[in-house]
């Protein structure tokens, strides 16, 4: 059956707190961080970019298993902040991996669910028979403008899965998306920043979309929240997926696990695939996870995943890579001087 | 660099692909099409190196230009590989965190850019393992 073959995350080493920038923008810190449940966000390395942290993270995926890379026959990276603006983020990907050139390549954007969408377009390839394995990368460098709500939670990160057919470590049972055309986040070509509809991104965006898609994959599965050992819900901040979460009658023991954004901030295409692989980091054969993603515009992509015996067989070596938690533990605390250089916000000259 | 000159070299930088020289098992990256032991007897194949290895001697740069500008203070170091043979390699870590034989493993990261409108370069740098 269709599922994970491998996984593999990453999180660049800094971190700023949500309180430092408040300082900068005279604003209450202590306050924002309660109000938005994120205290520390990531943020990359001067060399580092949603490339860089792509092929990182589909490394940890192919370390923790062995895989012939003649044998993966496409690469998808879901992001909203790929390097070129055409060229794609992922033949380098493919390069990196050796899985090139024998395989079929493109990138995604969908807001914050460019990621799970590369999974589902992996899952058709892979039940289709037109390919062995397909690797599907959900990350990003956030961008959000100086003083704006979003630079509070705007992070760097990003995870890989390696979709396949022969002894997944998790069966993907199902999939299903909930679509509208929705004004919520946007932007535009060759601007820097996105903008976003205030008060409008929650109720007729983040809420309808990720109810509304995982009230179907409830149904359609014929499930109840209480079946499922663990729930993951796109992260934009700590307090929309739980309010997700208890509309639809998960639990906080549920969702805590895949909960990675109090720490790491909002990676965006990463932010729900960051999450599930901090579930995958400790599930148990016989798992069931519940996962919907969110992506402004607006969309939300539900999955309903069973871990196998595989995930503690010979097959697969879960410590041949770093946890999530692991990674969020080796971090680098540094002032809103050194993030303004990292995020390219100081000027040179050319 | 030009775009040409780097792609050439591509899987060398991206993978750490080099060469070895199966009469006397000598090890080389950057690659080389010819053992300087065994000369004609040489006989060169394809090598992925593991990524993993040790610094042998670095220094500290403090004031660079062009890419590197923005990267200062950083470490330059040689490391050899485990496999015998020493490269010269950004080592992306702390400063005072440094030290002769550290163990340290590949990473991906960006090179250098051709300004902002140009291709962007990327490769191998080291991190402490
Ligand atoms: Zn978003
Ligand atoms: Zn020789």
């Amino acid at each position: 059956m269709v599922g994970i073959i491998s996984y593999g995350a990453y999180i660049p080493r800094y971190r700023i707190k949500v309180e430092e920038i408040a300082r900068v923008w005279g604003a209450n810190g202590t306050e924002i961080s309660r109000g938005l449940g994120v205290f520390e966000k990531a943020l990359p390395d001067m060399d580092e970019d949603t490339i860089t942290i792509s092929v990182e993270a589909a490394r940890a995926a192919m370390a923790r298993r062995v895989i012939n890379p003649a044998d993966i026959g496409a690469v998808y990276v879901g992001s909203e902040s790929h390097p070129y603006a055409v060229k794609p983020t992922a033949v380098t990907v493919g390069e990196a991996i050796g899985a090139t050139p024998v395989m079929t390549a493109a990138d995604y954007e969908f807001a914050c669910k460019a990621g799970t969408a590369a999974i589902q377009t992996s899952m058709g390839l892979v039940k289709s028979g037109m390919v062995t394995y397909s690797v599907a990368v959900g990350a990003d460098v956030a961008q959000g403008e100086p003083g704006d709500a979003l630079e509070y939670t705007a992070a760097a990160g990003g995870a890989a899965m390696i979709i396949g057919n022969d002894d997944p470590i998790a069966e993907i049972n199902h999939t299903c998306s909930f679509t509208t055309d929705t004004p919520d986040f946007w932007r535009r070509e060759n601007k820097p920043y996105p903008r976003h509809g205030g008060r409008f991104t929650g109720e007729p965006a983040y809420f309808k979309h990720v109810i509304g898609a995982s009230k179907m994959m409830l149904e359609k599965m014929g499930t109840k929240p209480s079946d499922y050992t663990y729930a993951v819900f796109h992260q934009p901040n700590g307090k929309f997926p739980v309010q997700a979460a208890s509309m639809l009658g998960f639990t906080m023991e549920q969702i805590k696990p895949g909960l990675a954004v109090t720490y790491l901030g909002n990676t965006y295409s990463g932010a729900s695939m960051v999450g599930l692989s901090a579930v995958l980091d400790i599930a148990k054969p016989g798992d069931r996870i519940f996962m919907t993603s969110y992506g402004s515009g607006s969309g939300s992509d539900s999955f309903d995943i069973t871990v196998t015996d595989v995930i503690n067989s010979d097959l697969f070596n879960r410590d041949a890579a770093p946890s999530v938690s692991a990674l969020l533990a080796d971090k680098k605390i540094v002032d809103y001087a050194v993030y303004a250089k990292h995020k390219g916000k100081v000027v040179m000259m050319e | 660099m030009s775009v040409a000159r780097f792609w050439r070299k591509q899987q060398n930088r991206y993978n750490l692909i080099g060469t070895r020289c199966t009469t006397c098992g000598k090890y080389f990256y950057p690659p080389r099409g010819f053992c300087p032991d065994c000369r004609r007897e040489g006989k060169i194949v394809d090598h992925q190196f593991k990524g993993t290895g040790k610094v042998v001697t670095y220094s500290i740069i403090r004031s660079s230009s062009g890419n590197f500008k923005l990267l200062t203070p950083y470490v330059l170091a040689i490391i050899e590989l485990d496999e015998g043979t020493r490269l010269t390699s950004h080592l992306v870590c702390d400063i005072d965190q440094v030290y002769i034989g550290m163990p340290v493993r590949r990473v991906f990261r960006k090179l250098g850019e051709d300004g902002s409108s140009g291709a962007i370069f990327y490769g191998t740098k080291f991190v402490p393992a």
